[in-house]
C-alpha cells in the first residue's frame, strides 16, 4: 500500500468485487451479455441493453483508444494536488465499452496526447485490496 | 413516448405568475441554504401577490421538500424533490404542469438556494453509485473535469481553433450581457478576448473563464393556472411547452459527449407550444461552462451538430446581436451556486414582462430556458409567452 494515500478509493460493491478481484490479479475483467453477445461497463448483474441476466465474466485485452482526455491543472479534490497535470480520459476498449481512466507515463501536453491514440492497460495498486486500472500509450 | 396530443391540451394552462431571487446573491456567508430558499420564496410570493398560505403545491432539488415545506411553514397536499441536478427547477415546472392540470394543486412554490461559495463542505458520496468507484478515483470529480472531457472530443471532432474561437465568443457575449446587470457578480468586470485567452488553465481545454461562477444565491418561482394568473397582481406568463428527460449520469456512460438530452426536449417543447426555433426572442441556456453552451444549441436544434461555432460567431450573442442569449449575464458571469436552472425561468420571464432596464430586448414575447443538470446529463426546456 502507498503511505498517505488520500485520493477517493473505490469501495467494492456485490456487484463490483470480482471486477476489484481482477484488477488486484492484473486483469481487466468485464462483463458480458450471452443474449446481445456483447461486453459492457460498468458492472451490472443484469445487462443495461436487454434487460436479462444471461451474464458472465469475460477478461479484456487491455488495449484500448483515447476517446478524450483532459488535463487538469486545478485539483478538485487535496488528494491530487501532487498529481498536476494529470491527464483523466475515456478509453474505448478493444472489446467496445468505453470506461473513465488515467492516461500515465506521458508527459501531459495536449501536444504529446491524441485523441485515437492507442493505450494499453496498467495496473496500479493503491491500497492492499485495490489497484486501478490506468492506461499508458501502447 | 410523450404523448403530443395530450401535451398540445395542456399547452398554456399554467402561467408562472411569481419570479425573485434571495435578497442577496453573490457573496453572502451570513446567510444558510435554507434562509436563501426562504427569502427567495418570500419575494416570489409577494411578486406574484399571493399569500403563502395559498401555496398547496411545493418543488425543490438538493434538499427533500419536507424539509423545504417545514422551514416555510407550508403544508403542502402536492409535493415533489425530483432532484436531477441543475435542470431540476426547470423540469418542476413541467411536473407543476402535471399536477395543476390534473388538479392535485392549484398554486405551486419552487424553491433554490444553495451556498455554493460559502459552504464547501462536499458531502461523501453513495460508494454504490458509478462515479464513486470509476471515475472520481481517476480524479474525475467535479463539474469542469467532466465538461472539459465532453469539450474536447467536440474540438476533435469539429475542429479545434474554431471550437476555441466559438468558447471565447460564448465567454465574451455573456460578460457583456452580465455588464448591463446591476446583480451580477461580474457586472464591474468587464472581458476583452485577449483576456479570455491569456487566462489560467482549470482543466484543458477550459480556461477560468470558460467555467461558470461558484455564489450563493436563492431563488423562487410561482405557478398557477393561466385562468387564476388573470387577476394576480403582475399577470402570467404563460407556459406553452415543457419537456424533461436524462441519458446517463457518469460522464463515461452519456452516450455521445457532443449531444445532450436537449436533442429531445427542445424539440418536444416547441412542437408542444406550435412553434420553431425562428420564433423565438430570447434563449436561455444554462451556462455552466462555454461548452455547454455549444453543445446545447446545437442539441436544441437552434443549429447542426458541429455548426455551433459558426452560429455564435462574430458576438452574434451579446448586446445589440441577432440572437439575444443568457441576458442576465449566466452562471458564467451573473450567479451560479451549483444548481444555476432556475435562474434561466427568472430571467425570461423578467425579459417577458419588460422589467430588465438597460438589458431589456426591444422585443421580447416568446423565450425559451433550458437547465442542463449532472454531468451534461438532464436537460428540462420551458417554452414562455408574454401576451
Amino acid at each position: 500500500m502507498a503511505d498517505g494515500y488520500n485520493k477517493p478509493i473505490p469501495i467494492p460493491q456485490p456487484e463490483s468485487d470480482n471486477y476489484w478481484e481482477g484488477t488486484k490479479a492484473g486483469e481487466l475483467r468485464l462483463r458480458h451479455c450471452d443474449d446481445c453477445n456483447q461486453a459492457y461497463f460498468y458492472p451490472r448483474n443484469i445487462c443495461p441493453e436487454c434487460g436479462n441476466n444471461n451474464t458472465s465474466w469475460i477478461v479484456a485485452s487491455g488495449n484500448a483508444k483515447i476517446h478524450t482526455f483532459a488535463i487538469v491543472h486545478r485539483p478538485p479534490h487535496p488528494g491530487f494536488m501532487d498529481d498536476i497535470p494529470y491527464v483523466p480520459a475515456i478509453v474505448e476498449l478493444e472489446e467496445g465499452p468505453k470506461m473513465a481512466t488515467q492516461i500515465v507515463n506521458v508527459e501531459a501536453d495536449p501536444s504529446k496526447i491524441s485523441i485515437d491514440m492507442a493505450v494499453k492497460v496498467v495496473f496500479e495498486s493503491i491500497t492492499d485490496e485495490i489497484s486501478l486500472p490506468k492506461f499508458e500509450p501502447a | 413516448m410523450p404523448v403530443m396530443d395530450k401535451l398540445k391540451a395542456i399547452s398554456g394552462s399554467i402561467a408562472i405568475v411569481g419570479v425573485a431571487e434571495s435578497d442577496n446573491i453573490g457573496r453572502v456567508p451570513d446567510k444558510g441554504p435554507m434562509e436563501l430558499h426562504a427569502e427567495a420564496g418570500r419575494n416570489a410570493l409577494a411578486d406574484a401577490g399571493i399569500d403563502k398560505s395559498e401555496v398547496d403545491g411545493v418543488f425543490t432539488a438538493g434538499y427533500s421538500t419536507y424539509d423545504i415545506a417545514e422551514y416555510l411553514g407550508i403544508t403542502p397536499h402536492f409535493t415533489d424533490s425530483t432532484s436531477v441536478g441543475g435542470s431540476s427547477f426547470v423540469i418542476h415546472i413541467a411536473h407543476a404542469m402535471a399536477a395543476i392540470a390534473a388538479g392535485y394543486c392549484e398554486v405551486a412554490l419552487i424553491t433554490h438556494g444553495e451556498s455554493g461559495r460559502s459552504n464547501r463542505a462536499r458531502a461523501g458520496g453513495n460508494p454504490g453509485l458509478a462515479g464513486a468507484q470509476y471515475e472520481a478515483p481517476y480524479g474525475i470529480m467535479g463539474a469542469p473535469i467532466g465538461y472539459s472531457l465532453a469539450a474536447n472530443r467536440y474540438m476533435h471532432q469539429y475542429g479545434e481553433d474554431r471550437t476555441r474561437e466559438a468558447m471565447a465568443n460564448i465567454a465574451v457575449s455573456t460578460r457583456k450581457w452580465a455588464n448591463m446587470n446591476e446583480k451580477a457578480y461580474f457586472y464591474d468586470t468587464p472581458m476583452s478576448f485577449d483576456e479570455y485567452h491569456d487566462s489560467r488553465w482549470v482543466s484543458w481545454p477550459f480556461h477560468l473563464p470558460d467555467c461558470c461562477l461558484v455564489t450563493d444565491a436563492g431563488a423562487a418561482i410561482v405557478i398557477t393556472s393561466a385562468e387564476r394568473a388573470k387577476s394576480t397582481k403582475k399577470g402570467g406568463v404563460n407556459v406553452l411547452g415543457v419537456a424533461e428527460g436524462h441519458d446517463h449520469s457518469v460522464l463515461h456512460q452519456m452516450p455521445d459527449l457532443t449531444r445532450t438530452w436537449g436533442r429531445h426536449t427542445g424539440p418536444q417543447a416547441l412542437e408542444m407550444a406550435g412553434l420553431t426555433h425562428d420564433d423565438l426572442d430570447l434563449a436561455m441556456i444554462y451556462d455552466s461552462f462555454t461548452y455547454t453552451v455549444l453543445a446545447t444549441l446545437e442539441s436544441l436544434g437552434f443549429c447542426g451538430p458541429g455548426e455551433g461555432p459558426d452560429f455564435v460567431a462574430d458576438q452574434r450573442t451579446a448586446p445589440g446581436g441577432d440572437f439575444p442569449l443568457n441576458t442576465s449575464g449566466g452562471g458564467l458571469s451573473y450567479t451560479h451556486p451549483g444548481m444555476y436552472g432556475i435562474f434561466t425561468v427568472v430571467e425570461a420571464v423578467r425579459q417577458l414582462r419588460g422589467e430588465t432596464g438597460q438589458r431589456q430586448l426591444d422585443t421580447c414575447k416568446l423565450a425559451m430556458a433550458h437547465g442542463t443538470g449532472g454531468t451534461l446529463s438532464s436537460t428540462g426546456t420551458v417554452i414562455l409567452a408574454r401576451d
